[in-house]
């Protein structure tokens, strides 16, 4: 299987703060890619710079074969992002904002209009379909919020701490979809503060102060450090952390 | 998997797509500028700013903002008891510049009336007052005025001056009438303040007025919304999809100058029928400016909102530059009677060129051709500032 990000020494400074330090990872094509660490490890940094968001300090990365460096508009056409914060516009509709984004996107219009219906209608969202958005509970608003990142079908959704806030009900309705996704050979990077999230993922990459301290399947994780749970894994590799919250 | 992919690959193929439709034109720009329309329509706020700030601030601020003096206080001490004297005293009253608060039988009564606020300004008609104008064809009044808000004691003690001057030219030209040989009578004093104390401020600030509401609207309104938007992430959201920076900010402008229009033309209609005002020069010509004019505020308010990234600094920053703006524009003081170096730099506020302008065609019926030149300025501010715009627009943190 081909790789979708290939990642190599990618470094970030902010002033003297080594935010990123030297991380290399592949991500292959339809897999779920579990993106951990404490706060402060250096995720959401990693995450914007593969999106084109940030410029790197030093290193190479390839998203979807194109470099985030020099490409960076190719790069943006062929992936989605879901940010932390809810980032639809709370004051459209929903149907508005999956216009919106279908259209810049450059998604052709009749599509738009087909494809709008499927959604709304996989999603259980059709009498919501002229709800502003704001009115939406979160859960909803997470669900349209990932379904209109992959509406223009990208190879690659990054999602940064997609279900923060939610009960684990919702969490998992959430990762039904994500699933759905990757049925259609859409590659997720996602990162997550959940562990129950990251016994999902195909492959988990563990980040502590900037650096990759361990990469591989949940299972092989699980073993490697002698633990029953994501949860011990994480507790066992983040205790080494200088710079978390505690 | 591998039949999943090729079913993709039908629905979007990234470069069919890109050769059909380019996200990084104008393709886009349709979709957004949907966007911001919906989204303005649905802003009870905005709307309620576009009609209520014309409104209130036309309706109050020309009465304020005016340096027109109606009701100075007038104490008179008249110790000539003359019908010359009470003529004078008529003639001042009613020129409706004075309200006759006090007569006192001594000086120090009536600067009693002074020290207590009650008066503004001091009449004192000697005595022999209309004696001396028969005999000598001149006499002496003694004019003094509070000098604690300088603008209304100067401006009053030159009225006063004025209605004297005019009094004497009346007494002049009955003599003359009367005899030719008669030396002409006249009073000792030259007013020291050459102005028309008929002019009415207010038509002179209405114009400026309009364009300072004008130019805070374009202004502010395109940079609070993108830095609001930034606040909310949204903006962040906009920055991963391949859209361009013009497409952008193009969707950020339009909007906006359409609502400058709006309210421009709220403007006139409110001062159409307040004030009973229209242009003497022709609207198109104004709208032509107004165009341009909104433009380059627009164009500040997309620099600030590229540096701030909150809307207390945005604000903060788009304050700073409008209200040194609106002091450099001639809108309070005429720029001719300020420092050389306030001069100089009074060319550097786009208001200036605007006001000066609006004022021409509105008041003088001015034509294009003798305002290209302020036009040509405008039209460097704003393509000044909207090129500073789309170089600053980052669409990376």
């Amino acid at each position: 299987m081909e790789n979708v990000i290939e990642v190599n020494n990618l470094t970030k400074k902010f002033g003297s703060f080594t935010a990123v330090d030297h991380i290399s990872f592949e991500v292959k094509q339809g897999e779920i890619f579990g993106f951990l660490g404490a706060n402060g490890a250096g995720k959401t940094t990693a995450m914007r710079m593969l999106c084109g968001l940030l410029p790197s300090t030093s290193g190479k990365g390839l998203v979807a074969g194109y470099d985030i460096n020099t490409q960076s508009e190719q790069v943006k056409r062929n992936i989605g992002y879901m940010s932390q914060k809810f980032a639809l516009y709370e004051d459209l509709k929903v149907w508005e904002n999956i216009r919106l984004y279908g259209g810049i996107y450059g998604v052709p219009e009749p599509q738009i209009v087909s494809k709008t219906n499927d959604l709304l209608k996989r999603l259980g969202f059709e009498n919501e379909r002229n709800t502003l958005v704001n009115s939406l509970p979160l859960g909803w608003k997470q669900k349209l919020a990932f379904s209109v990142a992959i509406f223009h079908e990208p190879k690659i959704v990054f999602l940064d701490e997609p279900t923060g806030g939610v009960d684990p009900i919702t969490r998992r309705k959430f990762w039904e979809l994500i699933y759905e996704a990757t049925d259609r050979g859409i590659t997720v990077f996602v990162t997550t503060h959940y562990m129950d999230e990251a016994e999902y993922c195909d492959r988990v990459s563990m980040m502590v102060d900037g650096h990759i301290e361990a990469l591989d399947t949940p299972k092989n994780l699980k073993q490697m450090f002698h633990a029953d749970t994501m949860n011990e894994v994480f507790q066992k590799l983040a205790r080494k952390a200088q710079r978390s919250d505690s | 998997m591998n039949k999943r992919n090729k079913n993709i690959k039908d629905i979007v193929n990234p470069n069919q797509l890109l050769s059909r439709f380019n996200p990084r034109g104008f393709g886009a720009l349709k979709f957004l500028l949907e966007k911001e329309f919906k989204q303005i329509l649905r802003n009870k706020f905005l709307i309620r700013v576009i009609i209520f700030l014309p409104l209130i601030a036309l309706s109050l601020l020309p009465m304020v903002a005016n340096f027109e003096i109606k009701n100075n206080n007038l104490a008179v001490i008249d110790n000539d008891h003359s019908p010359s004297s009470s003529l004078f005293i008529r003639k001042i009253v009613s020129s409706g510049h004075f309200h006759l608060v006090s007569v006192r039988q001594n000086y120090n009564d009536a600067l009693n009336d002074i020290e207590q606020d009650r008066a503004d300004v001091i009449l004192e008609i000697p005595a022999f007052f209309e004696k001396d104008l028969m005999t000598t064809y001149s006499a002496q009044v003694n004019v003094t005025a509070n000098a604690v808000n300088a603008v209304k004691g100067a401006l009053g003690s030159g009225y006063l001056m004025q209605i004297i001057h005019n009094f004497s030219n009346d007494l002049r030209s009955r003599f003359m009438a009367g005899n030719s040989k008669i030396q002409t009578p006249a009073f000792e004093i030259v007013p020291r303040y050459d102005f028309n104390p008929y002019l009415e401020y207010k038509f002179s600030m209405i114009p400026a007025i309009i364009m300072m509401i004008l130019g805070m609207i374009s202004g502010f309104l395109p940079a609070l919304n993108i830095v609001g938007e930034k606040e909310k992430g949204t903006i962040e959201q906009m920055n991963v999809t391949p859209v361009g920076r013009f497409p952008v900010i193009l969707s950020k402008l339009i909007p906006y100058w359409i609502i400058g229009f709006i309210v421009l033309t709220i403007c006139f209609i409110v001062v159409w029928i307040i004030y009973d005002m229209v242009s003497v020069g022709g609207y198109l010509e104004i709208y032509l400016f107004a165009t341009v004019f909104v433009l380059a505020f627009s164009g500040l308010g997309l620099i600030i909102s590229n540096y701030a990234n909150t809307i207390q600094q945005a604000m903060y920053l788009m304050f700073f530059f409008v209200i040194n703006f609106i002091f450099l524009s001639g809108l309070y003081t005429p720029i001719s009677s300020t420092p050389e170096w306030v001069q100089t730099m009074s060319l550097f506020s786009p208001l200036r060129y605007m006001i000066e302008a609006l004022r021409s065609i509105y008041l003088k019926g001015s034509h294009f051709g003798d305002l290209w030149t302020k036009f040509a300025a405008l039209v460097g501010f704003a393509v000044f500032f909207n090129l500073w715009a789309i170089l600053s627009y980052r669409k990376k943190a």
